[in-house]
């Protein structure tokens, strides 16, 4: 399937968004709101729940369903006020060493006046080095949209995962297409150029696992966390952080 | 009321960094119009004024040598990893092409340089981004040879100083290119937790996946006058609120007054700044005893 095809997918109308798979995959979710400095932002959902018996903090960037809904969440563009909330939910799960799950859909962090003048670049910052160091296990899955820094601050994970018709670029087809083509039409070029879609992320070694989109999706994912997670768990944190820090250390090491 | 100016000139990497590069390449030998109040500026009185307008205090853009030589004690410098080169990971169309044009434009192997060197005395790991470079932006060899720096510096108990000129993330190296963020990202949290200094200057531009990642993780953040610093782009911002930006909206001034960067240092003052903030350290336990 051409690559385009792919993204098109991933942006469907109807295909399950975060919340879905909150529900779906673990059991007695107890959303946690807010950042504790400025807001709530309905863009981004955290809470606790159980998976297995085992306690576990779940974070996700949420679409919406209906048009309503998909307005007062911004469309799963999250704010600062979002990323400092689910760093905050990463902190406790730090506490108390439960596992972290992120799900990963959106088109990108928010662009607007207010989430410059509240530090977007920072939030996102704040994010990757306190999950580049977090001593509990991180598994973020790409359930969808998988946009640029506002996907990677919820991917600095021991294990990145991905769904068959999800992607993760490090900007949208549509912007490489005006910024380098300097023609919007050309975004199915961009699409294929950026390899971007979940065979190609595995083939450069930047996903560990794709799930095919067939059959129950929810209960593969169970499966397969309910088998990771554990693993993680009785890693020491400095074996953990270690782990997560060489698979990133190896993207585009260069001979010393 | 926005300026007209504001709109003529490119806000980063992606809006016309190499339109301008060209420009002042045609102008190179004589003078330059300063980009902010347009008075022509002859090149030997410019860089007498490190490269600021004289009339305005406009701060111009300096390549990574001129910054190295403004900032570094003389003959301090000693590069790390010099003339590293990526290949082209993806194949991307045009890729290898634009990477030879940066290769001139710059006459740097990269988009970021770095070494040690000493400040007002003190001793420090460097980097400093190369704007002419593809604009700054952060490839896989940008991202490695930061991580490696600030790994050096943990090793050597040094603390890191970074200028930092970027549009983001390099498109053209795709994926590999928003993982440097993380990456880097833990090196920096790696030598912070060893209790050494990161000081960064943002310097113009400063945008995109740098802005999201190390640019603003430093212990202590300055900014040169007037730079844009900025996670997003102006356009793509007008484009998503479909409104006009207010004056001075993602400049340094703006970003102090929002809390992001700890001070302004104006060019002529920043070698007595950051010796001052380097020693301030050293004096510390970091150094002595680890």
């Amino acid at each position: 399937m051409q690559a385009y095809e792919k993204v098109s997918l991933a942006r469907a109308a109807g295909r399950p968004t975060a919340l879905a798979y909150i529900h779906g995959v673990f059991d007695d979710f107890f959303e946690l709101h807010g950042d504790r400095f400025f807001g709530d932002d309905p863009a981004l959902v955290c809470g606790i729940a159980e998976l297995n018996g085992l306690s576990v903090t779940v974070i996700g960037l949420e679409k919406g369903g209906s048009t309503q809904e998909k307005i007062s969440r911004n469309f799963g563009s999250a704010n600062p006020e979002g990323y400092r909330k689910a760093l905050r939910a990463m902190k406790q799960a730090e506490k108390f060493h439960r596992p972290v799950v992120c799900l990963v859909d959106t088109a990108g962090a928010y662009c607007g006046i207010g989430a410059e003048e509240r530090g977007q670049g920072s939030a996102i910052a704040a994010n990757l080095v306190a999950m580049m160091g977090l001593k509990t296990p991180v598994i973020s899955i790409m359930i969808g949209e998988g946009g640029s820094g506002g996907a990677i601050a919820l991917a600095a994970a021991n294990e990145v995962w991905i769904l068959e018709n999800a992607y993760y670029a490090v900007i949208s087809p549509e912007g490489a297409a005006s910024i380098i083509w300097k023609d919007a039409g050309k975004v199915k070029e961009a699409c294929e150029a950026l390899q971007l879609t979940a065979a190609d992320l595995a083939r450069l070694g930047i996903v560990e696992r794709v799930f095919a989109e067939k059959g129950d999706v929810f209960a593969a994912l169970r499966e397969a966390l309910g088998q990771a997670l554990p693993g993680y768990l009785a890693l020491p944190a400095e074996k953990l952080t270690e782990q997560r820090y060489e698979k990133f250390r190896k993207v585009g090491r260069s001979e010393l | 009321m926005l300026k007209k100016s504001s709109f003529k000139r490119p806000n980063n990497a992606l809006e016309g960094g190499e339109a301008a590069a060209e420009k002042k390449e045609m102008n190179e030998g004589v003078c330059v119009a300063c980009p902010a109040c347009k008075r022509m500026l002859f090149l030997d009185e410019l860089s007498e004024a490190l490269n600021c307008c004289p009339h305005c205090g406009h701060h111009l853009r300096l390549s990574a040598r001129e910054r190295i030589a403004l900032t570094a004690d003389e003959g301090s410098f000693a590069e790390l990893w010099p003339g590293e080169t990526g290949g082209d990971p993806l194949a991307f169309p045009g890729y290898a092409d634009k990477l030879k044009k940066a290769h001139k434009a710059s006459r740097e192997s990269e988009s970021v340089v770095t070494g040690t060197c000493r400040v007002g005395g003190s001793p420090c790991a460097l980097f400093v981004m190369e704007g002419a470079f593809m604009m700054g932006s952060m490839g896989t060899v940008t991202g490695d040879k930061i991580t490696r720096l600030f790994e050096y510096a943990a090793r050597e108990n040094l603390p890191v100083l970074g200028f930092t000129v970027s549009g983001g993330a390099r498109m053209q190296e795709g994926i590999l290119s928003l993982m440097q963020m993380a990456k880097i990202s833990g090196a920096v949290g790696r030598h912070s937790d060893k209790g050494l200094l990161y000081l960064a200057v943002l310097t113009d531009p400063t945008t995109g996946g740098v802005t999201a990642s190390f640019a603003m993780e430093a212990d202590i953040i300055l900014a040169e006058p007037g730079a844009l610093i900025g996670f997003a782009g102006q356009r793509v911002i007008e484009q998503t609120i479909r409104q006009k930006l207010p004056e001075g909206f993602q400049r340094a001034e703006f970003l102090l007054e929002k809390g992001f960067v700890d001070a302004i240092v104006p060019r002529k003052e920043q070698r007595s700044v950051l010796g001052t903030l380097l020693r301030r350290h050293e004096r510390g336990s970091a150094y002595a005893g680890v």
